[in-house]
């Protein structure tokens, strides 16, 4: 599986794993991911880009409703193990802005 | 899974030995099938034309034509339609088997008959023809579908193109390519000379392809142009933009663009880039290259309470080309999936050839990497050049094009009672107001202003109402009820507004006076 979530012992922290390609075929995949946690309700999100190997405008736009799905400006999402080129995105869409990047 | 019960079916029989034939038709009549009995090939496959049937026994060694010519023949005469044809049949040899198959049989009934075969045999070549039929049917379905969508988008992109027009981009200083993966192109170009002369320009790349990305692609088109040739700063024209784009995209949709503001008689550029690779001043004199990098989210995302349109400013010389293109560039793919990359587009801008030329070299460099395969995502590529002296003044506005804007102007406006009672003058003169380009970003303070001014002048000057009536909430409800009353029975009375405007150096001085 592309995407797989896990919450964290206190319900508290939902991770938000990519494999691979994330782009518009991830769509589905990863909104389920927070919309279907049963158990709980997560305030922090952390979406691990560790074995992400490309990431295009959708999934900006993914994460964007995420933040929304989050509560928008008082979202706290994280983004970890960004690869360099990943992180390149990020400054150029400048969504450092919007997100901690790791 | 349950199988159901195949129904009745008519079925035609050609066999030449009589007793056989007996013997298949009260088995199969004893099933429920209509059954149609022949007794060589040729007036099996006449009576196949006349009766069609559901399903066929053919007998291989008949009289007349044989059983596999027959099978060969009904099988082109039912075309796309599958109607099973099982060989009644003797035969043990494998090779004579496989010729039966050949001619388009689809299976064997040996000799022989056993009713609970045969039963099975029909139920399941039954089943083969529902789900057949079915996928026949959704291929049709999906054949009109696509060809409904593709009219659809047909004239949707004429509408499209009416608004999202070239504009300016027929100007010579302007090169350009894009590619579209669909109907429809994710990235947008649109470029306009402003009443001051100045070339804007503005190359967006809206998230994903085709139909929901050219979506936005029309406000942000019909703001621009609007704006553009009224004479709308830049930062105005991309406040504007991004609040529509805000207000009317889904979220996690939205508008990567470089915009700029170029004014060749001044020789200089103001850019905003929002999420774009960097764009490239490149410089005639040196053949070096100054980089503007992204350093704001793109448009459609924040709020306009914190977007910033702060822009940079560059001084240009004649000769140098700025170059800008959407993330398509990088990312075009070869057949091994290879992007063409960062460093591919170093390479041409590091090889110190003219300004001119960089823009064909990238184009062909990537177009030589992608070869025949299909592309990825919408790839676009802009050059403008600063052209020398003589080919700026061909740049100035036509005389036709300029919608004039306003700068020193007066204004009065008189609202007696029958307008008092139902008419709110303030959108009215707000988008009067609008008109002056350095008020409209102040807009909604002015909004708030006159708003102020309007009700105190109907409220207390008018129908004489005390505000101290409201300093309880029983109270605000009286005062408002008792606004009602006065407006109703308004006679003579009347609000005159009246606005001067002068425009000044830095700016310009709008008078308000509001009296009654």
């Amino acid at each position: 599986m592309a995407i797989s979530s896990s919450l964290s012992a206190d319900s508290k922290t939902l991770t938000i794993a990519v494999d691979g390609r994330f782009d518009a075929s991830s769509l589905d995949e990863f909104r389920k991911c927070y919309e279907d946690v049963s158990n709980g309700v997560p305030v922090r999100y952390n979406v691990d880009l560790k074995n992400a190997v490309y990431l295009d405008s959708s999934a900006l736009g993914m994460l964007l409703v995420l933040r929304d799905y989050a509560g928008g400006e008082a979202a706290q999402i994280t983004i970890t193990n960004c690869s360099p080129e990943v992180k390149k995105i990020f400054s150029i869409s400048s969504f450092e802005q919007l997100f901690t990047i790791q | 899974m349950t199988v159901e019960s195949p129904g009745a079916l008519k079925i035609l029989v050609a066999e030449d030995s009589a007793a056989d034939r007996l013997i298949l038709q009260s088995m199969l009549q004893r099933s429920g099938h209509e059954v149609v009995l022949v007794e060589d090939g040729e007036s099996a496959i006449t009576a196949f034309s006349e009766c069609h049937p559901d399903l066929v026994f053919l007998d291989v060694i008949m009289p007349n034509v044989n059983g596999i010519e027959a099978a060969r023949r009904i099988k082109s005469l039912s075309g796309d339609e599958l109607i099973p044809v099982i060989f009644l049949t003797s035969l043990a040899d494998a090779e004579s088997l496989a010729t039966c198959l050949d001619a388009g049989g689809d299976d064997f009934l040996s000799k022989p008959y056993n009713q609970i075969v045969l039963d099975s045999k029909i139920k399941a070549f039954s089943r083969m023809r529902e789900m057949h039929r079915t996928l026949a049917h959704q291929k049709d379905q999906i054949s009109l579908h696509n060809k409904h969508l593709i009219q659809e988008q047909n004239v949707a992109k004429q509408v499209f193109d009416k608004i999202a027009h070239a504009g300016a981009l027929k100007l010579d200083v302007i090169r350009y390519y894009m590619s579209a993966l669909a109907v429809f192109n994710g990235d947008v170009l649109l470029a306009e000379i402003s009443p001051r002369g100045s070339l804007f320009v503005v190359l967006g790349d809206f998230t994903g392809h085709g139909l929901p990305a050219a979506i936005g692609s029309m406000p942000l088109a019909s703001t621009f142009y609007g704006m553009v040739g009224k004479g709308f700063s830049l930062a105005d024209i991309l406040r504007e933009i991004n609040q529509k784009l805000y207000q009317t995209l889904p979220i996690g949709l939205f508008c990567c663009a470089t915009c700029v503001d170029i004014n060749f008689k001044k020789n200089r550029i103001r850019v905003w880039n929002g999420g774009l690779p960097d764009n490239i001043l490149y410089r005639h004199k040196t053949h070096t290259y100054e980089r503007v990098r992204s350093s704001h989210l793109p448009l459609g995302v924040l709020s306009n309470r914190d977007f910033k349109a702060d822009v940079q400013v560059l001084h240009l010389e004649k000769g140098d080309h700025f170059l800008m293109w959407s993330d398509g560039i990088q990312e075009a793919r070869n057949r091994a999936g290879d992007m063409f990359g960062e460093d591919n587009i170093n390479a041409v801008l590091d090889s110190g050839l003219p300004p001119a030329v960089i823009y064909s070299q990238i184009l062909k460099n990537v177009q030589e990497h992608i070869g025949s395969t299909e592309k990825d995502d919408d790839i676009s590529l802009v050059d403008i050049a600063v052209p020398d002296d003589d080919r700026v003044q061909a740049l100035a506005p036509q005389s036709g094009m300029r919608n004039g804007y306003l700068e020193d102007w007066e204004l009065s406006l008189t609202l007696v009672a029958s307008s008092l009672k139902t008419f709110n003058p303030l959108s009215l003169l707000i988008h009067v107001i609008s008109e002056v380009p350095g008020l409209r970003q102040n807009s909604s303070v002015l909004y708030t202003v006159l708003s102020e001014l309007f009700n105190n002048a109907l409220e207390h000057g008018v129908l004489g109402l005390e505000s101290s009536i409201k300093s309880s909430p029983a109270g605000f409800a009286e005062y408002y009820r008792l606004r009602k009353e006065g407006l109703e029975a308004l006679t003579e009375a009347f609000v005159r507004f009246e606005f001067r405007h002068e425009t000044r150096q830095n700016g310009g001085m709008l008078t308000v006076t509001v009296g009654r």
